[in-house]
């Protein structure tokens, strides 16, 4: 079985191109040439080149002694948390950047739930001075207004989404639409692994490079590039999608994806999409959704705005199909604590996307020996507000 | 002969106007159909609305979301449509997104739509390849239309191939935009459409995104056989004087009806 793309652009029942007929022309010339141009020697030189200097990779692969002893198990954290700005989202920015000059696009636009997606892209804006427009919920905007304060430092517009649930599912709709009023010079960073064929495949490639690094830096660390799990929290999915790579083909290493199960799966305020969705088309792709029985997307919940999507990319949906990742979900409280946990034991402060990660250990059980990789994609500067109002610091 | 084919071949100038099912309120449906062909409309768009429209603009969504507030949905759509051919008998299409399509199962939907008289329908995020692979015959099966789109940016050999693939009309975007805003004819856009004009297509064109004047609207009947009314007509429909709103829109482009009330 290949749990990647194929040819026609499908996981499984899963990927796809749904887009109006106005999306065709700049999504087609993508497909047609996004393989072409990364696999291209100079593409490849300037990327690595970036990703080394600017982002600071390769990033460390860190075993976290104290909280290893907690959980009984060898706990390695992948620190995307230390790349340039603050999150994995970086690595897929600097690799589109790249393509969209090649395509000759002079305008970019991005949604962005939690900023750091907003913020990665209008920082590689800003270093090759391209035209850069952020469209983030209201709500968001809200709740991780340091990011939005970087981005305008950075140069960017941000345009707030007043529609639906004003979060990230909303900014979507907008930067589709953006695109669709400007077909000749705008190209759309999607920042995650989700959205028509070909860009879940091309997010994914781009943020391959954690799984990468963390194969030769655990072969380095303990003889084997081979680990028992890895876990990584699920928005869209990029992160997951890159930290489970390379590992993907490898039936012996569990793959394990978070989902945010916000107040609770059947509380009504969740984002816990495998658990609450059904088979279905949002944001171009046919995939799980969390939907109503007529099709109408429901709208997500959760304390952090980079996993409250009522969708995930259509690889997940794959691996969730066929059993080779295990789908879970962590609540509001759980990965609030989870974030308290890793602060103190270890002195980093994580995003609380990826103390979703964090709070699964709590409810694994290890036998001593195993090595576990949990993908810390970013830090928690951010959310510092939200951490302030729910421990009253 | 279908409706819509019937149409083509009798009238030019066909005036379609778009509306959203459940908007202003839930039970507007036929009312609205009955007074548009009353005042002169040739074709009517239905819309299913969707939560998230990404094709469309401002007015639309509006729309779109307080009918589904209202409670509007494709099951009590067809429970309303269930009457429409004994009082409306110009050609009808539902348009809407794919993922409520689908939720109602793409077969049902086809045989609904042929059990109340639809004749088609127009769903701009359902790809060419997937409506050809799984459901064309199914819209055969059930002898409905399926209409695509076109914009200025659609290669010829891609409108070939959706000339090929319809059976009724080809709908041309004015250009690449989201439902709602105005259209501006420039040069281009008259190159663009007498382009499509010279391609000799089996299907005739109808033109729209955009249209909300007279003047548009009779620019654009230049170039293909009538043009499409959405936003605007959205726009001015004021619930507490639904059919007197209709009549007042519909006037301006249909002023040789008589408007009996
Ligand atoms: C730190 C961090 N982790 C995870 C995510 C979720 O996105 P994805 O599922 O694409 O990795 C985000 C999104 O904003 C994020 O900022």
């Amino acid at each position: 079985m290949s749990y990647f793309v194929n040819e026609k652009g499908y996981y499984g029942d899963f990927g796809g191109a749904y887009i109006p007929e106005m999306l065709y022309p700049n999504v087609e010339e993508l497909r047609l040439n996004y393989l072409k141009i990364i696999n291209e020697e100079g593409f490849q030189k300037e990327f690595q080149q970036l990703l080394k200097d600017y982002v600071g990779r390769p990033s460390p692969l860190y075993l976290a002694k104290r909280l290893s002893k907690k959980y009984n198990a060898n706990i390695f954290l992948k620190r995307e948390d230390l790349n340039h700005t603050g999150a994995h989202k970086i690595n897929n920015t600097v690799g589109q950047i790249l393509l969209a000059e090649r395509l000759g696009k002079r305008r970019i636009i991005a949604e962005t739930g939690a900023g750091q997606h907003g913020v990665a892209t209008a920082t590689v804006c800003a270093l090759r001075g391209l035209e850069c427009v952020v469209y983030m919920g209201e709500v968001d905007i809200k709740r991780q207004a340091p990011n939005v304060a970087r981005m305008k430092m950075l140069g960017a517009t941000v345009i707030p989404a007043t529609s639906g649930s004003k979060t990230l599912k909303d900014a979507t709709n907008e930067a589709m639409r953006d695109w669709i009023n400007n077909p000749f010079d705008t190209h759309y960073i999607i920042g995650s692994a989700v959205g028509p064929h070909p860009y879940p495949a091309m997010v994914a490639l781009f943020q391959s490079i954690i799984s990468e690094e963390t194969k030769k830096q655990l072969m380095e660390q303990t003889g084997s590039d081979q680990p028992d799990y890895v876990l990584a929290c699920v928005g869209g999915g990029s992160n997951a999608l890159g930290m489970f790579y390379h590992f993907i083909d490898d039936e012996k290493v569990k793959l394990i994806a978070v989902e945010a199960a916000g107040r609770g799966v059947s509380s009504g305020f969740s984002a816990a999409t495998t658990t609450l969705g059904k088979e279905g088309v949002l944001h171009g792709s046919r995939s799980i959704l969390m939907q109503t029985h007529d099709g109408q997307v429901v709208e997500p919940h959760s304390v952090s705005a980079g996993l409250d999507y009522p969708g995930i990319g259509p690889q997940h949906a794959h691996l969730f199909k066929t059993g080779r990742g295990q789908y879970v979900s962590i609540t509001d409280d759980e990965s609030l604590d989870a974030g308290l946990l890793l602060t103190q034991l270890e002195g980093i402060i994580p995003a609380i996307e990826s103390a979703h990660a964090l709070a699964y250990l709590e409810k694994m059980t290890f036998s001593g020996g195993e090595n576990v990789v949990v993908c810390l994609s970013g830090r928690g500067d951010k959310d510092m507000d939200t951490y302030m109002k729910h421990f009253n610091f | 002969m279908s409706r819509l084919k019937q149409l083509f071949q009798e009238k030019k100038n066909i005036l379609s106007i778009y509306y959203t099912a459940g908007y202003p309120s839930l039970g507007d449906t036929i009312t609205i159909a009955e007074e548009l062909e009353r005042c002169g409309a040739d074709l009517l768009e239905i819309g299913f609305p969707y939560s998230d429209p990404v094709a469309d603009g401002p007015i639309i969504q509006a729309s779109s979301k307080i009918a589904l507030d209202n409670g509007m949905d494709l099951k009590l759509l067809f429970q309303q449509l269930k009457d429409l051919r004994r009082t409306v008998s110009i050609p009808i299409l539902l348009m809407g997104y794919v993922n409520p399509m689908l939720q109602y199962g793409v077969e049902e939907f086809c045989k609904s739509c042929a059990e109340v008289g639809v004749d088609g329908c127009i769903v701009p995020d359902l790809p060419m390849v997937e409506y050809e692979e799984l459901y064309a015959s199914v819209f055969a099966q059930y002898r409905l239309s399926n209409i695509f789109l076109v914009t200025p940016q659609t290669s010829p050999e891609r409108i070939q191939k959706i000339d090929g693939l319809s059976n009724g009309f080809i709908y041309l975007l004015s250009s690449s935009a989201t439902t709602g805003q105005n259209l501006s004819i420039s040069d281009t856009t008259e190159a663009y459409f007498s382009r499509i004009a010279h391609l000799k297509l089996n299907n005739p064109t109808i033109i729209g995104f955009g249209i909300s004047s007279k003047e548009t609207f009779d620019k654009a009947c230049q170039y293909a056989g009538g043009a499409i009314i959405g936003s605007a007509f959205v726009k001015s429909l004021d619930a507490t004087d639904l059919k007197g709103s209709i009549q007042k829109f519909m006037k301006v482009f249909k002023p040789e009806v008589e408007q009996l009330s």
